[in-house]
């Protein structure tokens, strides 16, 4: 005799009376607290590990702000931006790939699709090789470079509405003649100019200031929220169009709403750090096998990115140390590894 | 019911029209034919044009009557090798393209997918930042094997399972890969100038060449590959009918594959080698080709094999001429010449399909 299957265990949550009401999925909410928790824990590590070890206790105490001294100075000023950024950049790269996925309906899709990278880098490479400017020239110049290059995919792959496939195919080809347009560019350069641009190139948060986090975290803050309102529409959309205006969704605008949003994510991740690949490509999938759900969803998304970038610069920072390596490099090959393991995992289920 | 069958004759017709532009074997032969004089054209100016200005007496001269003199030795020693090797080059990549669209039935597929650009890269990187390798004879051995071990490993988790190799994970396993290799390929060179300095050359793709050194390296490997894509023709025409039915017909779905992998490794393998990335090429023209004479294998082939040698020889040709005194490389070209055609293609309502 076997139980009647009820679905997923869900409960509902209440606020004001019924004025505020949600179904909460209860494997959902435990993986996205198991995922933040891990997360925590990585960046404390991190916090306390390097060339001046703190124990943890004095970390906790740090942040709390109980530290004096050299203890404050190390963990507060040197080490809590770049933990704090990775953590926070992680979370907007998950969201940004969940919601480029969703969008073209494909496990493949991520920021890089629309040439918003290869752009930035565009962008980034005029400032640091014609024009010579500090980080904030190079991040505008970086974000300019970018959103010029996302407009005008979405502009040549618009025919009658944006599809899929064909933002793909035009993300590619704009992205290959951009990414020849920088290899042009590096060679022309002076060699220690080349080399500064392509650390900036591969997705770096060596040399990252609190005023730095302060100004990601000041956009991010409404970033997010934004994000977080539409995944209703998000997940209606991948029914379809006809199904999601059946629901009362404005399909093409919901559409360009949520690209404006996800390259916006990506946006402030570039021009804070540079394009640091493979988290928005990764984070959704890994978030979607762990809850089971049908789709990718946002907020797990968001969890698992952040939990990957502070991994992943840990072992930047500790790899190869005293030398310290993009962070983007080591999310790049972690994630072509986890890639092949998923590839094999599949084949050994069949 | 005469209106119900006039429009299934238009539909008919209109079926028949499909398959390509030239859509007789007369008209796919005659145009042919011109390709080939183009491409005969597109050689000599090859030759001719340079960032020095050499009259074209004097450049004839040097092919036949050389004299020593700086022209003469500027056509000998510089020209005529860069040609000869983009027309091998550019034969081997567009063959390349062919074979890898036509097995993963994908009509956007690039050799690339195989992940042997990144193998060949992570080899050359490896050659320069570990063993102090920089002679373009040495590189080209290291990006050969970096192609072969790459591709390898790809079909090998591509192929791991039950399902074994269908082309969806052969292109997954490809994207994989090549995203480790590149991780480590910039974390080596960005750790030392002299490494990063070498490879942002390399990776531009030139054909530029002193001498028959490179060309001759990689020749034996071209023609092999050739002559493999040539016996695969047939059974590549049976499985673009899909599995089931290329079996029914008696085609070996498992030696195609086998075969089409080899023959692909060999031609872009000895490309990237000599040349370095060169982008688009092999994506681009088997399209074309398509587009000219309908899905026969056979044709796409010849077609192929002409039409890829004269586009890059003419984007060769495009980079030293637009930067006087200056070059561009032919990779920057060739993306600049290929990626609108790619987003033309996707503009389009149908892409040739497969």
């Amino acid at each position: 005799m076997s139980a009647i299957d009820f679905g997923r265990p869900v409960r509902a949550v209440r606020l004001f009376g019924d004025a505020v009401s949600h179904r909460l999925d209860v494997r959902t909410v435990a993986v996205c607290l198991a995922l933040a928790a891990l997360a925590l824990v990585v960046a404390l590590v991190t916090l306390a590990s390097g060339d001046f070890q703190v124990a943890l206790a004095d970390v906790a105490g740090a942040l709390l702000g109980q530290a004096e001294g050299r203890i404050r100075m190390v963990v507060l000023e040197w080490r809590l931006p770049r933990t704090a950024l990775a953590v926070l950049l992680g979370a907007a790269l998950g969201l940004a790939g969940a919601i480029f996925q969703s969008l073209t309906r494909n496990p493949l899709g991520s920021p890089d699709i629309i040439g918003f990278d290869a752009g930035a880098y565009t962008g980034a490479l005029v400032i640091i090789t014609l024009v010579g400017g500090g980080y904030f020239a190079v991040a505008g110049g970086a974000l300019l470079g970018g959103l010029l290059t996302a407009a005008l995919v979405y502009v040549l792959a618009y025919r009658r509405g944006v599809q899929g496939f064909r933002l793909i195919i035009v993300g590619i080809g704009v992205s290959a003649m951009l990414t020849s347009l920088n290899t042009w560019m590096l060679l022309r350069a002076k060699l220690e100019v080349a080399m500064a641009a392509a650390i900036w190139g591969a997705g770096s948060l060596n040399g990252m200031t609190l005023e730095r986090l302060g100004y990601a975290g000041l956009i991010l803050a409404v970033l997010v929220p934004l994000a977080l309102a539409m995944s209703r529409p998000m997940a209606q959309l991948e029914l379809g169009d006809d199904a999601a205006r059946a629901m009362g969704v404005n399909a093409e605008r919901s559409r360009l709403a949520l690209l404006v949003v996800g390259v916006a994510l990506t946006a402030t991740v570039t021009a804070t750090a540079g394009p640091i690949g493979f988290v928005a490509l990764a984070a959704p999938q890994l978030a979607r096998r762990l809850t089971g759900s049908a789709g990718v969803a946002m907020l797990p998304a968001a969890a698992m990115g952040a939990l990957l970038l502070v991994s992943a610069d840990y072992l930047a920072q500790r790899a190869f140390a005293p030398t310290q390596l993009p962070v983007g490099i080591v999310t790049v090959s972690l994630g072509g590894v986890y890639f092949a393991w998923l590839l094999l995992h599949e084949a050994r289920r069949q | 019911m005469s209106a119900v069958s006039a429009t299934s004759r238009d539909l008919a017709r209109q079926d028949a029209k499909r398959p390509g532009v030239a859509n007789s074997n007369a008209a796919r032969l005659f145009w042919l034919l011109v390709g080939v004089a183009v491409l005969l054209a597109v050689l000599l100016a090859s030759i001719a044009i340079g960032s020095k200005d050499i009259p074209i007496g004097t450049v004839i001269d040097a092919l036949f009557a050389y004299d020593d003199s700086d022209d003469h030795a500027i056509v000998q020693a510089l020209r005529l090798p860069r040609t000869a090797l983009g027309v091998t080059v550019g034969m081997a990549l567009g063959m390349a393209g062919a074979l890898i669209q036509a097995l993963t039935r994908n009509p956007l597929a690039d050799p690339g997918i195989l992940g042997v650009n990144a193998g060949a890269a992570f080899f050359v990187v490896l050659a320069v930042g570990l063993f102090g390798i920089t002679s373009v004879g040495g590189y080209v051995w290291f990006a050969f094997l970096g192609a072969i071990v790459t591709t390898l490993v790809v079909y090998g988790i591509g192929s791991a399972g039950r399902g074994g190799a269908t082309p969806v994970r052969l292109t997954l396993a490809g994207v994989a890969t090549a995203a480790v290799l590149t991780g480590i390929s910039s974390a080596i060179s960005l750790l030392d100038p002299e490494t990063f300095d070498r490879m942002r050359h390399w990776r531009a793709g030139s054909l530029v060449t002193p001498g028959f050194e490179a060309l001759f390296a990689v020749l034996p490997f071209v023609a092999v590959g050739l002559a493999i894509a040539l016996l695969m023709a047939r059974p590549l025409n049976a499985v673009a009918l899909g599995d089931d039915l290329a079996s029914a017909l008696g085609a070996d779905i498992l030696r195609t594959r086998i075969g089409v992998v080899v023959a692909t490794t060999l031609l872009a393998g000895a490309a990237t080698a000599a040349a370095g990335p060169i982008g688009f090429v092999g994506l681009m023209v088997p399209h074309v080709s398509r587009w000219i004479v309908g899905p026969d294998q056979r044709w796409i082939f010849a077609y192929t094999a002409v039409l890829a040698p004269t586009l890059l020889l003419a984007s060769d040709i495009v980079g030293r001429v637009v930067m006087r005194p200056g070059e561009l490389q032919v990779g920057i070209v060739t993306a600049f010449v290929g990626a609108p055609v790619l987003i033309l293609l996707a503009r389009r309502r149908k892409v040739s399909g497969l």
